[in-house]
């Protein structure tokens, strides 16, 4: 009981209200804000109805006084997937904040991630945008901490998982699920047998936030609080960049797969076991 | 098998480089007089990961590419990277989710994006499917993109079966939409016509490349070498069917 009455849940929260929590009271200032209505070209013409922002907010402002970009994707619109406009929102403002860096302005960036990735149906604009953002982290990461936050409840799926592991830190909830394919998909290509998307329990035992953490794929694993969430990602953006991005670990990954028995199917203690701590 | 067999054509007598998974085939060969790295991912029917047999980008092969690249790197001497494109997908599967399949293919985008950054010249060659997060993983962090024009050259970012399920259409229903709206489409001219291929060419046989086919191409590649100038991918931004990509760009700018 004392729980609900201290704690503020930021899963339940939207876009623009999750990005406004993580900033220093006073300090948001939206970019391409919804009166702009800057909306998918491509949505109208295939019966689906554009939303004003195409679901991505952008804000600036400061954390703990340091300069930040929020990248905040909207998980209830068309699933959070990205289309063309939303993807070049998040791109620009990355490939901005990379540029602000180079001229002596040190903005870190956050991102937050309900996506199922690619919108369909702005398919190969939305891929390419991905590819845009990728490059981007890629980029501004060598001057400052690009944070990502999976909270929940969509999860980070596809590009986006991809765009997740670029990440300088990753912080997750138990809500959060992050996996590239999204269940759907891989019983569809792989069958019932290989991945039961009905099967809740089963999913988040592989792929949720705390499987996640205690695999070694994610840094930090908060409670779904506001102000735990704020705190972890302003120690984060304090920190600066990481002595060792997890994705430039190529010669570790690759020597613990090499241990594994991948003949039988895996349980997600396997993957514990196989991931978490140093051996000689 | 076409990136199997253009990857032999353009690297003959090339020096295979070693040490990686059976997936995946680099070499280190020469194109007009300069040092550069092909790399292809090629089916593998013994791998040990039974949904990435057949030329999928799965947990090995992410890996693998980021290996790859990064020793590239380490060479000192900004090698042209040439990735040759022919990825029918991701691999779907769980052992590749519970291994964290996304943060294998972060690595190998990771690794192409700073090959690119520290001024190695990267260019994609798709010579069949560039499909979803497995080009992602390999090649589209290129600074130049080259496809060849043939039916079987196809971007796109899910198989029309699955697209369709998760979009509650039938595939019908897909296609006809497909048609009539440029970033959905699976040929290659309406990807053309998004303005991120740098070039397209045409060859007469693109299953198994005649010495024209081949010296046609490594024209091209040389060519498209020379056109690098950043190492961002702005070259990619300015076509018509892309103008909301450019315009959101302005005005964060403007508003920055």
């Amino acid at each position: 009981m004392t729980d609900l009455l201290t704690k503020h849940s930021f899963v339940e929260l939207g876009a623009r209200q999750r990005t406004q929590a993580l900033l220093d009271a006073g300090t948001y200032r939206e970019l391409i804000d919804p009166f702009q209505r800057v909306m998918s070209p491509w949505l109208s013409r295939q019966g689906v109805v554009p939303q004003a922002d195409d679901g991505v907010v952008i804000a600036k402002g400061s954390v703990e006084g340091l300069p930040v970009v929020i990248a905040a994707i909207e998980g209830n619109f068309q699933g959070g997937s990205l289309g063309e406009v939303g993807g070049a929102k998040i791109a620009g403002a990355l490939e901005l904040a990379a540029e602000d860096n180079r001229n002596g302005i040190p903005t870190r960036a956050v991102l937050l991630l309900e996506t199922g990735g690619v919108r369909l149906q702005e398919a190969n604009l939305g891929l390419a945008a991905i590819a845009d953002i990728h490059a981007a982290i890629v980029d501004l990461r060598q001057y400052q901490p690009v944070i990502g936050v999976v909270a929940g409840s969509v999860g980070c799926f596809g590009g986006m998982s991809i765009a997740a592991g670029l990440c300088s830190y990753l912080v997750v909830t138990r809500e959060a699920r992050l996996g590239l394919n999204g269940p759907q998909v891989i019983e569809q290509e792989a069958g019932l047998d290989e991945y039961d998307s009905r099967d809740r329990p089963f999913i988040w035992s592989l792929t949720g936030g705390e499987q996640r953490f205690n695999s070694g794929l994610a840094d930090r694993y908060v409670a779904d609080d506001v102000a735990q969430i704020q705190q972890t990602v302003s120690a984060l953006l304090l920190q600066g960049v990481p002595q060792q991005q997890r994705s430039r670990r190529a010669e570790f990954y690759l020597a613990r797969l090499a241990e594994l028995d991948a003949t039988p199917q895996i349980e997600p203690a396997t993957v514990r076991a196989l991931y978490q701590g140093e051996r000689p | 098998m076409r990136g199997l067999q253009w990857f032999n054509a353009l690297s003959a007598g090339a020096t295979p480089v070693q040490g990686l998974p059976d997936s995946l085939k680099v070499a280190d060969g020469q194109l007009n007089g300069q040092s550069v790295r092909f790399i292809a991912v090629v089916t593998d029917p013994n791998n040990r990961f039974p949904r990435a047999r057949n030329g999928e980008v799965g947990l090995l092969e992410g890996w693998g590419l980021a290996k790859a690249v990064d020793e590239a790197i380490a060479l000192g001497d900004k090698r042209p990277l040439i990735a040759l494109v022919d990825v029918p997908s991701q691999a779907y599967g769980r052992r590749e989710e519970a291994l964290g399949i996304h943060q294998a293919l972060a690595a190998a985008a990771d690794s192409y994006a700073r090959a690119r950054l520290a001024g190695h010249p990267v260019i994609a060659l798709l010579v069949g499917k560039a499909m979803s997060g497995a080009f992602l993983a390999h090649g589209y962090q290129a600074n130049r993109l080259i496809a060849l024009r043939d039916p079987g050259v196809m971007v796109h970012a899910m198989g029309k079966a699955s697209a369709a399920r998760v979009t509650l259409r039938s595939v019908e229903e897909l296609e006809a939409l497909a048609a009539s709206v440029p970033p959905m489409a699976y040929d290659i001219d309406s990807y053309a016509s998004l303005g991120l291929l740098w070039e397209t060419l045409t060859v007469s046989q693109i299953e198994q490349p005649t010495a024209d086919d081949v010296a046609r191409v490594c024209d091209c590649l040389v060519h498209a070498i020379k056109d690098i100038h950043t190492p961002d991918l702005s070259g990619r931004l300015g076509a018509a069917n892309r103008a909301a990509s450019s315009h959101v760009r302005q005005l964060l700018r403007e508003q920055w």
